[in-house]
């Protein structure tokens, strides 16, 4: 694996050429936790954003609630801005279905209607299920039957590739 | 409060610890209601955002059995599924057929009938909820919104849930219960929840005719004396004194239950400086609070009715939670 800072450095100047290409200025950075709410942090200390960055919990808004229950260790989301009318940049650490992106995208059009939503991934990886891509990813790896992508942080960050043990 | 047959166990939990009903606090663990907690302050910030819904139990239909009148905890019930997304169907009890003799088992049959997944039931009798809790299928979950005077747990749980965002940790802290103690089946689940949450130093407070036979048993202490037993509490939870008790002789008069009993300004100095007042509702000013403790920056009771919408929420989803669990445990297990 890439290691994560030089990972974060590329991820960097790919947000900014997005926004230069779409001329968004002073765009409002909501993370999806857990991993997307450490990426969006740093973001916003790139960006050094006067909004401090949202972060969102999808634990109420999953496909897979009848089937798998309540995630115990749920917490708030936190919208720390009016979204209406405002440019989103939605940050995730690894995007693999999508189903937690079509959760989000829920989430977010409770709190109102942004003017845009970018959909910013650290990584994909091959296991898309419905059809959402990123505007902007920096890593794109497939991996085989078995394995994901676990970011470890805040302090320090690190990616690394798991293979599930099945009992 | 009235002494009821023990009525814990597997019943309202699944084989993992998790919530399956919600019929009482006893028997449940700290972590549990720990988790009820924590899953409600995350609803708490649903009720702020443009659409105050989410989607967690759409498609399920939740119905609300009140046998006995109720304003605040209904409506609370009822708001709480459907900012949940349920579809809610409240059961007028005086103008259904069980006012025409139908028996509760054959009223709840139909009405399972019609594909119900929950039922919210208050009812007069105590250990009505464990009762249909023991007799509905395993794909229906029971909530109790008080029973008798037994317990009334989601009532209990807004309280903590109260006391846990405008206060330090339980084990620091006094806390008072004042007023008919021995009939509420309110205080009994406030005592409870409280013990199970660490708290060492609680206060009922009561004359004797309305203090529980047994209340030496529950790790409180008691006191008489309403000036001796505010004093230097963080907490006063009131009671609301029910009119009927006068009728039963239990009291001479409201009047004379205010002069010894009535939580009023004066009497509040007693207590730290900070302390929150209370009240499950509905009140009774001039009887045993006056309208100024009541309405005055200590009073908690409107935010109380807010924190009962987020708790509700949370022990409905963890209910449906619970049989998702369960009925995918023996296949699958179940993840967080």
């Amino acid at each position: 694996m890439p290691n994560i800072y030089q990972l974060l450095s590329q991820f960097f100047t790919q947000v900014d050429a997005l926004l230069k290409e779409k001329a968004i200025k002073q765009p409002l950075i909501t993370g999806i936790r857990t991993g997307g709410v450490w990426i969006a942090e740093a973001l916003h200390q790139h960006l050094d954003s006067a909004h401090a960055p949202g972060s969102l919990d999808i634990s109420f808004y999953r496909d897979d609630f009848s089937r798998q229950g309540l995630n115990t260790t749920v917490l708030p989301s936190t919208l720390p801005f009016q979204v209406d009318g405002r440019h989103l940049l939605l940050i995730d650490d690894v995007l693999m279905t999508g189903r937690t992106i079509r959760a989000v995208l829920n989430e977010i059009f409770d709190y109102g209607r942004p003017a845009s939503v970018n959909l910013i991934a650290l990584c994909s990886i091959n296991s898309r299920e419905l059809p959402f891509q990123p505007d902007v990813c920096t890593l794109f790896i497939n991996l085989k039957q078995g394995q994901y992508i676990q970011l470890s942080g805040p302090q320090p960050l690190s990616l690394q590739v798991i293979n599930k043990v099945f009992s | 409060m009235t002494r009821v047959k023990q009525l814990t166990g597997p019943l309202q939990l699944t084989n993992d610890g998790q919530l399956r009903h919600f019929l009482t606090i006893e028997g449940l663990s700290k972590t549990l209601l720990n988790n009820i907690l924590n899953t409600a302050e995350s609803f708490i910030i649903v009720g702020s955002k443009a659409v105050k819904n989410v989607p967690l139990l759409r498609g399920k239909t939740v119905v609300n059995l009140f046998f006995e009148n109720s304003t605040r905890t209904r409506s609370t019930f009822e708001l709480a599924a459907k900012r949940l997304s349920a579809d809610v169907l409240n059961i007028d009890i005086l103008t259904s057929s069980a006012s025409k003799g139908e028996s509760l088992l054959d009223t709840l049959r139909n009405l399972r009938a019609m594909q119900s997944d929950m039922f919210v039931i208050r009812h007069a009798d105590s250990g009505a909820a464990h009762f249909i809790a023991a007799e509905v299928t395993p794909d229906v979950a029971i909530i109790n919104a008080g029973d008798g005077h037994h317990s009334h747990p989601t009532q209990a749980m807004l309280d903590m849930l109260t006391i846990r965002r405008h206060k330090s940790n339980f084990d620091q802290l006094s806390v008072a219960i004042v007023g008919d103690i021995r009939h509420s089946r309110v205080a009994r689940s406030q005592v409870q929840a409280l013990k199970t949450l660490g708290c060492s130093d609680v206060r009922l407070i009561a004359p004797d005719t309305l203090m529980p036979p047994h209340a030496s048993t529950l790790g409180v202490t008691t006191y008489r004396d309403l000036d001796q037993g505010l004093e230097g509490v963080d907490v006063v939870m009131v009671l609301r004194l029910q009119t009927e008790r006068m009728a039963s002789a239990f009291l001479p008069s409201a009047n004379e239950y205010y002069n010894f009993y009535g939580l009023t300004r004066k009497r509040l100095q007693r207590a730290k400086a900070d302390v929150i007042i209370m009240h499950p509702g509905p009140i009774n000013r001039g009887v045993e609070i006056e309208s100024e403790v009541a309405d005055g920056k200590h009073s908690m009771i409107l935010n109380q009715v807010g924190y009962g919408i987020a708790i509700r929420m949370a022990v409905m989803s963890m209910v449906i939670s619970g049989q998702a669990c369960q009925s995918r445990e023996t296949n699958y297990g179940c993840v967080d």
